[in-house]
Formats: structure tokens, C-alpha cells, sequence
């Protein structure tokens, strides 16, 4: 059987081999811890059942030390130039697009095939994950493609993954980090003490006014973190979970989706995620380092009063 | 009850505020909500750990930046440059609805990184509106500049935010799946993508309405 670990290990080997190019990478001054976090990486797919739970625990530290100290950065590896790109793009015209749907193609085909003909019941792959299993293959074939149509060189599916790994940081990393968060939070009990000091607070029974908690938190967190993605634990801990799914027997699949979509209007709203508000201010050249943020409030809570009503409609169905 | 976990919450959001490394942020607020819950020290690094270790689906998704990175290579943004410039003849908000389209559906299918405020917005989508807008009204006044290319980026970001959940391998939904697994529900990651829709369709008719309306203005 195809299990989750074959995917691990595929990852693991990416991760791998990018370490291995970020310690040979003599241009790039942090080498070296480019080469330790990626590194650490590849060790916790390829063998984080091997370290036990202490040394993934210490495994963690490092990426967070490492990142968080400032120990790796940015590097610069080989590829082609914009007046090369230019030309590619030119002669290949939109088919360029092609290879990269590939993926979202085979992962969605695969996964009706796989829960709709009988093919799902030889029992191939490990239930519930067979939608990653499939986007792999999906990822195998795209690269597959690539190679029979462009034939780049051999490492160049390394180093481009390498390139924009770096360019995307810890960042990779934080989504796992911030999931791991919310087991803690929830070992720690926090779940119970919002969701108990909540229910004192909101009328018994009211569903609409507990979604609207819910939500509204998720945009509010959002604003004040500058990030849904770590709103999300926190109010999943809180509400989402003890209240809307177990207390009044919401669909945990809308509350888990719709809610992350709220905090997302919250993320149209702070000045906290300056990526997406300030920096693009600053890129236009535009005298108010709000604009941005001006121009999007108006789509934001109209947006956000919906995704309260998509709860209440189609979570409580 | 012990109140003292909430600090980790706390920690979180004052942690983020002041801007520090988020990475540390959430290490240091994940060791202090262990502790105040009770938990050794020593428990509290396996726990998380533990939890590190079980989350490693997460990392998965990040096995497609090879195949985006080979067709960048082969000139993946300049084609989607083409495609954006061969929009010239419309109208601005036209011009930003079918951009808000684009962005949507290329995220809804991974290809969030053709597009963005440095690869698109600054050397195509706001020039271009820009232009429009000046054949639909004349000589723009500076407020009026400002608002066009305010717009032409939160065009950017609501494409971006209200498509791309809608592409499963993407790490809010495996975050939202994960969490979720935490309490015992076991979701399949396409009933999260499904469940984005509604919000990217109520996201396209608000903000394009939104884009009529200055059109109109635009126009006057």
C-alpha cells in the first residue's frame, strides 16, 4: 500500500538534495545555514520516526533558532536570464501552461477515480490521502513532460525548486510549525477555556451569534497578527471547534474552510500583512501607504458578512 | 479553572505585533502554553515535536516549486505577461475584472507565482489601468492616479486570497486539515478546496461590482 511515508521520503529527497546545493553554493555568504535548515528538513521527512519525540522537539528548535537569528538567506542559483525567458516564452507561446496544470489535473482526476470506480477498493493507497498521493504523481509527470519537451540539464529541476525555496524562506516552514502550535494549544487545554469563557458569554443555542464570533474573531486575530494561517489554531482552539463543531454539530469541513476565508478578509484589512498592503503601496509609488488597504475594505467586509452567512447556511445544513 | 494557558495566545499576537521572527514566536508561545498547562519541560519539547513530526504532510505541498521553477525557467512569467498586455483595448475596471478572473483561476490550479504585485501589478497591471483610465476621462488628477493604482493591486490580492484555497496542495488547507485532525475529524483535503468556492464566487461578484462602479465614475 501507498502510504503517506513514500511521500515523506520524496519530499525528504527534495529537501535533501537542496541542502546538499546550498552547502556547495559558494556565492550564497549563509551557505551553510541555508544548507542546516533545509537539511534538518530532509532529516525530519526522511527519519522523523526514527529521533523520537525529544529529537524532533530539539530538530524543531534548530529550524527555529536558525531562522529566527538570522543564519540563512537568500541565494542566487544558476538559471536562465530574462532575455533568454523572454525568447522561451515567445516560441513556446501559451502551451507553457500546459505542463503545470498536469498537477491539479491528475490530483483531482485520480481522486474521483480513486472514491468513484472500483479501482479505490483494491485498497492502493492509505484512505484519506490519496489526493497527495495522486498530486505527486501529478508532480512526476508534469517534471516527466518537461524533460521529453524542454530537456533542460538534469540538476535544473534542483535548483530551480532551490531557487524558490529560498526565496520563500522559513516561511515554508511556518505553516507546520503553527499546526504543531494548535496541538499544544490543545494539550494545554486552551480550547476548553475560551470555548468555556465564550458559552457564559454568548446566549445558549445561538448559532448565528457564535458564528459570528467566530468569524469576526478569525478577521480580528487576522488584523492584529498580520497572518490567518496563525489566527487559524487559535480560533479553531477556541470556538470552531468546541462550539460549532461539537457543541451544535456543525460540518467540520466549512467551518475548517470558510473560516480560514474570514481571516482572509481580515488579511485585506491590516497594515500588519505588509506584504500584501504596504509593500505593494510602496512599489506604485503611492503617496497614501494605506491606499492599498483603503481600496480593499470596501470588497472586505461584505466579503466577510457572506462567509458568516455560507457558516450559517451551509455548515448547519 | 486554569486561566494561565491563554498567555501562549497572548504571546502570539503581541509576538507577531512587534514584528519578531514568527518562527521564534511560535516556538516560545507553544514552550509557555505547555508549561502553564502543566507540562514539564522535557514534555513540552517532545510534545511538540510529536506534533512537529505528525504535521510533516504540510511540507509536502512544496514538492511542486521544481516543475514551477523549470517553466519559469522557460519564460512562465513573460507568458503571463503577454497574456495580461493582450487586455490593452478594455476599460479600467474591465480591464481589473478580467485580471481579478486571471488571478483567480491560475491560484484555483497552483500558479499563484505568475502573477503578483512585483511580476505583474507594477510593470503591467497598473500602467495599463492607468491608461485606460486616462482614455475614458482625460488627464487624470493625482487623487484619481492614486485610486487606480490602489485598486489595481487589491484587484491582485482579493484574486490571489479568494483563489488559491481553492488549489488543495496549498498550505492554508493542509493547515485547516491538520488542525482539524488534531480534535479527531479527518477531512479529505478536496471537501476543503470545494468549500472555497462559494467564497471565490462571492469574492468575484463584490469586488467586481466594486470595479463597475469606479468604472462608471471613471467615466463621467
Amino acid at each position: 500500500m501507498i502510504t503517506l511515508h513514500w511521500l515523506y521520503a520524496l519530499a525528504g529527497a527534495m529537501f535533501a538534495v537542496v541542502a546538499l546545493l546550498s552547502a556547495l553554493d559558494k556565492a550564497n555568504g549563509k551557505r551553510l545555514g541555508n544548507a542546516a535548515f533545509w537539511g534538518l528538513m530532509a532529516l525530519s521527512l526522511l527519519g522523523g520516526d526514527m529521533i523520537g519525540n525529544f529529537g524532533n522537539g530539539l530538530l524543531v528548535l534548530g529550524l527555529a533558532g536558525l531562522a529566527g537569528f538570522g543564519f540563512i538567506g537568500r541565494s542566487h542559483p544558476p538559471t536562465t536570464s530574462v532575455e533568454e525567458r523572454e525568447a522561451w516564452s515567445g516560441k513556446l507561446g501559451n502551451k507553457l501552461f500546459l505542463p503545470a496544470l498536469i498537477i491539479p489535473v491528475t490530483a483531482l482526476i485520480g481522486t474521483l477515480a480513486y472514491n468513484y470506480t472500483p479501482v479505490g477498493s483494491l485498497g492502493w493507497i492509505e484512505p484519506k490521502r490519496e489526493t497527495y498521493v495522486f498530486l505527486a504523481l501529478g508532480v512526476l509527470l508534469a517534471l516527466a513532460t518537461i524533460f521529453m519537451w524542454l530537456r533542460p540539464p538534469a540538476l535544473a529541476p534542483a535548483q530551480e525548486g532551490r531557487r524558490l525555496l529560498d526565496a520563500i524562506g522559513w516561511a515554508a516552514v511556518l505553516p507546520q510549525m503553527l499546526a504543531a502550535l494548535g496541538v499544544l494549544f490543545a494539550a494545554a487545554g486552551v480550547g476548553e477555556i475560551i470555548g468555556t469563557v465564550t458559552r457564559s458569554v454568548i446566549p445558549e443555542g445561538s448559532v448565528f451569534l457564535t458564528i459570528l464570533v467566530f468569524a469576526v474573531g478569525m478577521a480580528l486575530f487576522t488584523i492584529i497578527m498580520g497572518n490567518a494561517f496563525a489566527a487559524f489554531p487559535v480560533m479553531a482552539a477556541a470556538i470552531g471547534v468546541p462550539l460549532l463543531i461539537q457543541g451544535y454539530g456543525g460540518d467540520p469541513a466549512v467551518v475548517g474552510a470558510v473560516g480560514m476565508l474570514a481571516g482572509f478578509c481580515g488579511t485585506l484589512m491590516t497594515p500588519m500583512a505588509a506584504n500584501f498592503n504596504i509593500v505593494p503601496a510602496a512599489l506604485l509609488e503611492l503617496k497614501d501607504q494605506y491606499g492599498v488597504i483603503r481600496a480593499q475594505v470596501g470588497t472586505a467586509l461584505p466579503l466577510l458578512l457572506v462567509n458568516v452567512l455560507i457558516l450559517y447556511l451551509a455548515a448547519f445544513r | 479553572m486554569n486561566y494561565w494557558p491563554l498567555l501562549g495566545i497572548a504571546l502570539v499576537v503581541i509576538g507577531f505585533a512587534l514584528k519578531f521572527n514568527p518562527m521564534l514566536v511560535v516556538t516560545v508561545a507553544a514552550i509557555v502554553t505547555g508549561l502553564l498547562g502543566g507540562m514539564d519541560f522535557v514534555e513540552v519539547i517532545s510534545t511538540f515535536g510529536k506534533a512537529f513530526n505528525d504535521n510533516r504532510i504540510i511540507a509536502i505541498v512544496w514538492i511542486v516549486l521544481p516543475v514551477i521553477g523549470l517553466l519559469e525557467r522557460h519564460g512562465l512569467q513573460q507568458r503571463a505577461a503577454t497574456l495580461i498586455r493582450s487586455l490593452k483595448n478594455a476599460s479600467t475596471g474591465k480591464l481589473l475584472i478580467l485580471y481579478l478572473l486571471y488571478r483567480q483561476v491560475t491560484a484555483a490550479i497552483g500558479l499563484h507565482s505568475t502573477a503578483g504585485h512585483p511580476q505583474t501589478v507594477r510593470p503591467l497591471v497598473a500602467p495599463m489601468a492607468l491608461a485606460a483610465a486616462e482614455r475614458q476621462h482625460g488627464k487624470l488628477d493625482e487623487a484619481t492616479e492614486e485610486k487606480v493604482k490602489a485598486y489595481s493591486a487589491a484587484t491582485d490580492n482579493v484574486g490571489l486570497f479568494f483563489g488559491e484555497d481553492i488549489f488543495f496542495a496549498i498550505g492554508s488547507i493542509v493547515l485547516i486539515q491538520q488542525t482539524l485532525a488534531t480534535y479527531g475529524y479527518n477531512l479529505a483535503p478536496l471537501e476543503l478546496a470545494l468549500w472555497a468556492i462559494p467564497s471565490a464566487i462571492a469574492a468575484f461578484v463584490i469586488h467586481g461590482t466594486r470595479l463597475v462602479l469606479f468604472d462608471r465614475r471613471l467615466a463621467k
